[in-house]
């Protein structure tokens, strides 16, 4: 599903030489659920920005699904993130004056589906959130858990790969923190790849593949029991 | 992402800031009504001008005073009157001049028992009957007889007989009315023209021109006339009659080249010079349109330029689902276009609305071209791309990585 073959991340601005990933190589399977975890400035953020295809590596071999995306033009990524990807962001970034449905239909707006099938497929991931009686709520009159369950939902809309959430429970309490959590693991179980990215070892310990970045390297790669908890 | 949506989502964002919309729209507004008022009402009064001048008569020819220095003189009253009533002579021994009719005017007050009105009374020979196409309802024009005897007879317009006598007029004919307190007998009133545009036609009198120098002149210009009407065969001969009459007009007046105390003009003339007039008002009057159009166009592109920074993280989040950059620069340009083509349809009414107001206050029938509207909307919703795509590309280049992070 995910394959990093050496790849380096270098950031240049004027002399200033940043080296974010240093020879990273790395698999990640379908239906893994994996944490990547790490210090701040290991690098964790700018593996995040290359896997969800908002970055391209510098050098070697980054290939998403079957397609090198070390190549691909800045439309094919557009197009690679809409398809493949399903981001969930630390602060829910959902439209704000637009209703919850509105906002789990934009990708499928993006892709070109039909109202129809935007309408259906918008109403069932927001059922598998179980938020489908406050489909019409706008943001701001729901909870911070309910926007994450939202932003999930919009995550699934068309059908991606692969779901990238970075730091998803680092605006929630504990309880929420819990909730969004196991809908994921239920996601996961539902078949659905998910990649987390998060500092936060308790929520990592839900995960069964737990990935530490350190100076822009793997350090350590092993797997989690798959039981913690808050 | 196709065209009705791309609209539906600009509507909601320019919906989600009404006031900012609102004002930002101002400028197209204003300077869209301004083009439309101006050019309507530029048209209307062009039209009520050319109407006026054409119903003076067919094939009309004027002569009128004018100093030799170009100024124009003054119009039966000034010290230095060159125009006598003697020039119509030679005038009408011109072979191809049909009718020559000397004019003048004096501001008069008509009184029969107690019913007073004041009109101005025209002074003129019976040819300006056949010049003007007047003809009468009741009685008769006067004759060349009454002219040269200077008798006190006039002809009223409908208008001036109705208020001097009531509706139908009937009873006017051999009355005698006081003008200025001097006896006259009524012999005849003319049909009415109605109006054109804010003169009544009908408010007149008709009077031998002898009569009225002898009895409305003052001192020392008495001799002076306001101008002389002179109506040539055919169209075709109106420009060899032009130079004849100047000839002629030069013998009599004893004057060299370049010395003219006297102004002839085809009604081509005056119907050209009134047109350039109203053109070169209505094209000053576009220049500061345009100029209004141009600086409401910046202002749009300001708005949409603060639009794009206070939604950047919006823009990074759309960019992060998928929204490629020509989506993401249609989604902007289509909204600058929005505002502008709705401020130049809001611009259209008021400009509608301004010009009938102005036109019923100044009583000009004001004419909105169908044109003049396309104009207008199709040059704001050009402002819009222009002033639109500077703002839409700055969205549309934005990193997603930086734009997501922004606070």
């Amino acid at each position: 599903m995910i394959t990093f073959d050496n790849v380096d991340k270098i950031y240049a601005s004027g002399e200033m030489r940043v080296h974010a990933l240093k020879g990273v190589t790395l698999h990640i399977e379908e239906r893994e659920f994996v944490s990547i975890m790490g210090p701040s400035g290991s690098g964790k953020s700018t593996m995040m920005n290359v896997i969800g295809c908002l970055d391209k590596p510098s050098s070697g071999m980054y290939t998403l699904d079957g397609t090198d995306i070390g190549s691909a033009t800045s439309k094919q990524l557009s197009e690679v993130r809409n398809q493949k990807i399903g981001f969930v962001f630390q602060n829910f970034n959902l439209l704000k004056r637009t209703s919850a449905i509105e906002n789990v239909e934009l990708p499928m707006l993006y892709a070109g589906k039909s109202k129809k099938t935007r309408r259906e497929r918008a109403e069932y991931c927001l059922e598998l959130v179980g938020l489908k009686d406050r489909m019409h709520h706008k943001p701001n009159e729901l909870s911070g858990g309910q926007q994450q369950r939202v932003a999930i939902a919009r995550a699934l809309s068309n059908d991606p790969a692969i779901i990238l959430a970075d730091e998803p429970t680092g605006n929630l309490d504990s309880a929420s923190s819990e909730e969004i959590m196991s809908i994921f693991k239920q996601l996961n179980d539902g078949g659905n790849t998910i990649v987390l990215v998060t500092h936060e070892p308790e929520i990592a310990a839900h995960t069964n593949r737990i990935i530490w970045f350190r100076d822009g390297k793997i350090e350590s790669d092993r797997l989690s029991t798959g039981r913690g908890s808050v | 992402m196709n065209m009705n949506e791309l609209l539906k989502l600009s509507f909601r964002s320019l919906q989600s800031n009404l006031l900012r919309s609102f004002l930002t729209m101002l400028g197209i507004m204003i300077g869209v009504a301004t083009v439309i008022a101006m050019i309507s009402i530029g048209q209307g009064t062009n039209n009520q001008v050319t109407s006026q001048i054409q119903s003076l008569g067919s094939n009309l020819i004027t002569v009128t005073a004018s100093s030799s220095s170009g100024q124009s003189g003054a119009a039966g009253g000034g010290s230095d009157a060159t125009l006598k009533l003697s020039d119509a002579d030679p005038i009408s021994k011109i072979d191809t001049v049909k009718y020559v009719a000397p004019v003048m005017q004096a501001n008069t007050q008509f009184k029969n028992g107690a019913n007073l009105t004041s009109t101005s009374i025209v002074g003129t020979t019976p040819s300006y009957a056949d010049i003007k196409s007047w003809e009468t309802d009741i009685g008769r024009f006067f004759t060349e007889d009454e002219v040269t005897d200077k008798s006190k007879v006039v002809v009223l317009g409908a208008t001036t007989a109705e208020n001097l006598f009531g509706k139908a007029g009937f009873d006017a004919i051999g009355s005698i009315v006081k003008i200025n307190n001097i006896p006259f007998r009524v012999i005849g009133v003319l049909k009415s023209k109605g109006s054109s545009g804010s003169t009544d036609t009908d408010d007149t009198a008709i009077a031998p021109i002898t009569t009225v120098q002898a009895r409305f002149q003052a001192g020392s210009s008495k001799s002076a006339i306001r101008q002389i009407l002179v109506e040539a065969k055919s169209p075709s001969s109106i420009q060899s009659t032009m130079s004849l009459m100047e000839y002629t007009m030069r013998q009599s007046h004893k004057l060299g080249s370049g010395e003219d105390d006297f102004k002839v003009q085809s009604q081509e003339d005056v119907l050209s010079s009134a047109e350039s007039v109203t053109k070169t008002l209505t094209l000053f009057l576009g220049g500061v349109a345009a100029i209004s159009l141009l600086v409401g166009g910046i202002g749009i592109m300001n708005i949409m330029l603060v639009s794009v920074t206070e939604r950047t993280r919006e823009i990074g989040t759309r960019k992060a689902i998928g929204a490629k950059e020509g989506t993401i620069l249609s989604q902007f340009l289509v909204e600058s276009v929005t505002l502008a083509i709705l401020g130049g349809i809001i611009g259209v009414l008021l400009g509608f609305g301004g010009s009938k107001l102005v036109g019923n206050m100044m009583s000009i029938k004001t004419a909105i071209s169908m044109n003049s509207v396309l104009l207008a909307v199709g040059f704001s919703a050009c402002i819009g791309i222009i002033f639109g795509v500077f703002p839409a590309r700055k969205a549309a280049k934005l990193d997603p990585i930086e734009a997501l992070r922004y606070e």
